[in-house]
């Protein structure tokens, strides 16, 4: 059957299995909006602007494993969109961006809202594609899901001009595809992981690390199950926070500039580090010459860029974490007494580990008179569902979360981890809710970075997306005046946000609900009422003004040598 | 270690896959000393021959990213001997009076061509290793030059196996 192109590329996202698009209208998309009206299947969502929509997409792919759509129109809707963009694809979030393009014969002549927008993004995209002809369409969107979801996941943009939205074709959807130059390596190398269990059996003060990469491939399950047989402690990234429990004892919570001291420790004194689906991001290694002086390294990912980028590696596997988690599972089953002779070998490992846990655990001093942030996070999980879906934005209330907020099963947490994007937590939450609108969903913020992307509480508000939106307001660029104080003697160069300024207004304006606490006292009914509502909320918490994160890897320094308090 | 290394892709004949591989070089401070493109005898791919330089990390991440780019369907990485290289220059020099002899016999030590002459210049075409190049340039630059156009090396594996995708 014959249809236009806009009707083709809508058809197709249904064959991929989307039902919901975060989406802004504009003269290149307007068919494709046209089109839109009569296809039942996919619901649409129009943010308040593309950065919100694109990471509303990226929030949802993060919560469900799907990949998120957004839709934007061409030059300034889609140059809005570079920011989701580049998010998504430092975290490897599995995203199809589609954006609007100018007529086919005035590409390239300066056209009224016309932009590069494959040449902007080729840096921060894993693939894109323009679309010539409306016949191509069903293959082009077939291979941008496969792009975006396979291998090491990313966004893929394809960029659609207006006049292949308007042209007609034949619908045909593509038995299969082949992309010769394009064949992720998923299975790992048999042999590789039997010399690597061999290493593991050896091992007497090993620690597993672990990154996002294991929850992106589902592998949280898998790899819980191998620690918990090899009795290994188990340390994670802030992308890899869920994939093992955080109240399970092997837990030894995140690691890095602001890990906790036990796991930063075990880095650095073991003889062994098995990495899973982890990059060792200069925020997690410290200082690259000091980092885990006297350990093997296995690492396990499925992009082989990753290996040996930062680090030396002395066993590489690559391949999908969770075909090669699996295949360890498995050839240890027939190891039985050496793994029992290893429990024991370890006794002393653990020993150190609980010292360690026990002399400086991730702590804080409570306060009566001021909100200490720490506090209202301990407060949220203690008060919020096991499931809940927990987003943040960036800055000091991030790693707040990080540390006191125990997160227990995988895509519970939505940050932003390798961009460190402002503006992230209120669209990615929002993404989240859309997905799931029975499960609880927390967004904690920074005063500062919740007037990035605020204007999407007027989206929750229309589309009845309950959101509980946290914010820590210390008044402050919180996580730069701390780095302002440690390290550039107090001088705060336009750090400081002071204003009469009033959060809860703000949110009874967009017609959602505004709540507010300021003494200590006031923290367990505010939550307890806002978590009660049944629309979007703003929660706004006065906290200590200069509480600081800690612990602390100050920038260059080694892992072990941590500020604990100051 | 840093050394020179002569890496040949073979890409999807499509628009923009040169500003792929060459961003991917930019965008990670990998240093291009020469790149030259051209399409195979299979029409739908293209050639890319890169001269790149680095210490064996630089090149281990090069080739690796390199893999990792959707329109590249094959990175040929020729290690030292095993592949052969030649490269084209158009040279222009001054050749008057005295230096019109000594011209022609550098060029004819060379096996290049002269193809282009007037009272004043010759234009010489050579072709060769791109160390033989700079052999030829070392001796024709005392003698004036005026103009150089370098293609860039193009490699090819030796022995009699082919790679055709
Ligand atoms: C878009 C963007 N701009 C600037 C920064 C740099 N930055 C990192 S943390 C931070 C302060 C955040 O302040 P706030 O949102 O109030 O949170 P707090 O640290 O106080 O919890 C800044 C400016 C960033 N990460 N992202």
């Amino acid at each position: 059957m014959k249809m236009n192109g806009a009707r083709i590329l809508l058809e197709s996202l249904k064959r991929e299995g989307v039902d919901l698009v975060f989406g802004y209208p504009g003269g290149t998309v307007i068919n494709l909006y046209d089109e839109l009206m009569n296809v039942r299947e996919i619901r649409h969502i129009l943010p308040r602007h593309e950065q919100g929509g694109t990471h509303a997409a990226d929030g949802y792919a993060r919560a469900t494993g799907k990949v998120g759509v957004a839709i934007a129109t061409s030059g300034p809707g889609a140059t809005n969109t570079i920011t989701g963009i580049a998010t998504a694809y430092m975290d490897s979030i599995p995203m199809v961006i589609i954006t609007g393009q100018v007529p086919t014969p005035l590409i390239g002549n300066d056209a009224f809202q016309e932009v590069d927008i494959i040449g902007i993004t080729r840096p921060i995209t894993k693939h894109s594609f323009l679309i010539r002809h409306a016949k191509d369409i069903p293959t082009i969107v077939r291979k941008a899901f496969y792009i975006a979801r396979s291998g090491r996941p990313g966004p893929v943009l394809i960029d659609f001009p207006k006049d292949v939205q308007i042209s007609q074709a034949e619908f045909k959807w593509p038995e299969s595809i082949d992309i010769r130059g394009y064949k992720p390596n998923l299975e790992g190398h048999q042999k590789q992981v039997e010399k690597a269990v061999e290493m593991l059996l050896d091992a007497r003060r090993p620690v597993m690390y672990v990154g996002g990469g294991v929850i992106l491939a589902n592998a949280a399950e898998e790899l819980t199950e191998l620690a918990r047989t090899l009795q290994f402690p188990v340390t994670t990234t802030l992308m890899g926070l869920g994939a093992f429990p955080e109240n399970d004892p092997l837990a030894l919570k995140m690691l890095g500039m602001h890990g906790a001291y036990a796991a930063n420790m075990a880095m650095t004194h073991s003889d062994l580090i098995l990495a899973v689906g982890a990059r060792f991001d200069d925020r997690v290694t410290g200082k690259i010459a000091t980092f885990a002086p006297h350990a093997k390294i296995i690492h396990i990912d499925v992009d082989p860029t990753s290996i040996r980028k930062n680090v030396r590696v002395d066993l590489p596997i690559v391949g999908d974490t969770k075909d090669v988690l699996v295949k360890m599972i498995d050839c240890l089953k027939g190891q039985a007494d050496k793994v029992t002779a290893q429990h024991a070998a370890m006794e002393a490992w653990h020993e150190d580990i609980s010292g360690w846990k026990t002399k400086h655990p991730i702590s804080y001093k409570q306060s009566t008179s001021v909100i200490k942030p720490q506090y209202v996070i301990q407060k949220l999980r203690e008060l919020s569902e096991d499931d809940a879906i927990m987003a943040t934005d960036v800055g000091q209330h991030q790693m707040w979360v990080a540390q006191f907020f125990e997160f227990h099963q995988p895509r519970t947490l939505l940050t932003s981890g390798g961009l460190g994007t402002m503006g992230f937590g209120i669209p990615s939450a929002m993404g989240a809710q859309a997905a799931y609108p029975k499960r609880q969903v927390i967004c904690v913020c920074g005063d500062g970075g919740v007037q990035m992307n605020m204007q999407e509480l007027a989206t929750m508000v229309q589309h009845r997306l309950p959101v509980k939106i946290v914010i820590l307001n210390n008044n402050f660029l919180g996580m730069v005046r701390q780095w302002q104080e440690l390290f550039f003697d107090k001088r705060y160069s336009q750090t400081c946000l002071e204003l009469p300024m009033d959060f809860s207004k703000i949110a009874e304006a967009y017609g959602a609900k505004g709540l507010k606490a300021e003494k200590p006292s006031e923290v367990e009914q505010v939550i307890k009422e806002g978590f009660a509502h049944n629309g979007p909320v703003i929660m706004e918490f006065t906290i200590a003004r200069e509480e600081k994160v800690l612990p602390m890897v100050p920038a260059g320094a080694s892992l072990n040598e941590m500020v604990l308090n100051a | 270690m840093h050394h020179q290394h002569t890496i040949s892709v073979v890409v999807e004949n499509e628009f923009g896959v040169l500003a792929r591989v060459s961003g991917l070089f930019s965008g990670r401070g990998f240093n291009i000393e020469s790149l030259s493109v051209a399409p195979t005898s299979d029409e739908s791919l293209s050639r890319i021959t890169i001269v790149t330089s680095g210490d064996e990390a630089v090149l281990e991440q090069i080739t690796k990213q390199l893999n990792k780019l959707v329109d590249v369907i094959k990175v040929l990485d020729f290690s030292d001997g095993s592949a052969i290289e030649r490269e084209l220059a158009l040279i222009k020099v001054t050749a008057e009076d005295d230096s019109r002899a000594e011209v022609l016999r550098i060029v004819d030590i060379f096996r290049a061509k002269i193809i282009d002459v007037t009272p004043k210049s010759y234009t010489i075409e050579a072709t060769g290793s791109p160390a033989k190049i700079n052999a030829i340039l070392d001796l024709l630059r005392p003698l004036g030059l005026k103009e150089l156009v370098r293609t860039g090396a193009v490699a090819i594996g030796r022995g009699a196996k082919g790679w055709k995708g």
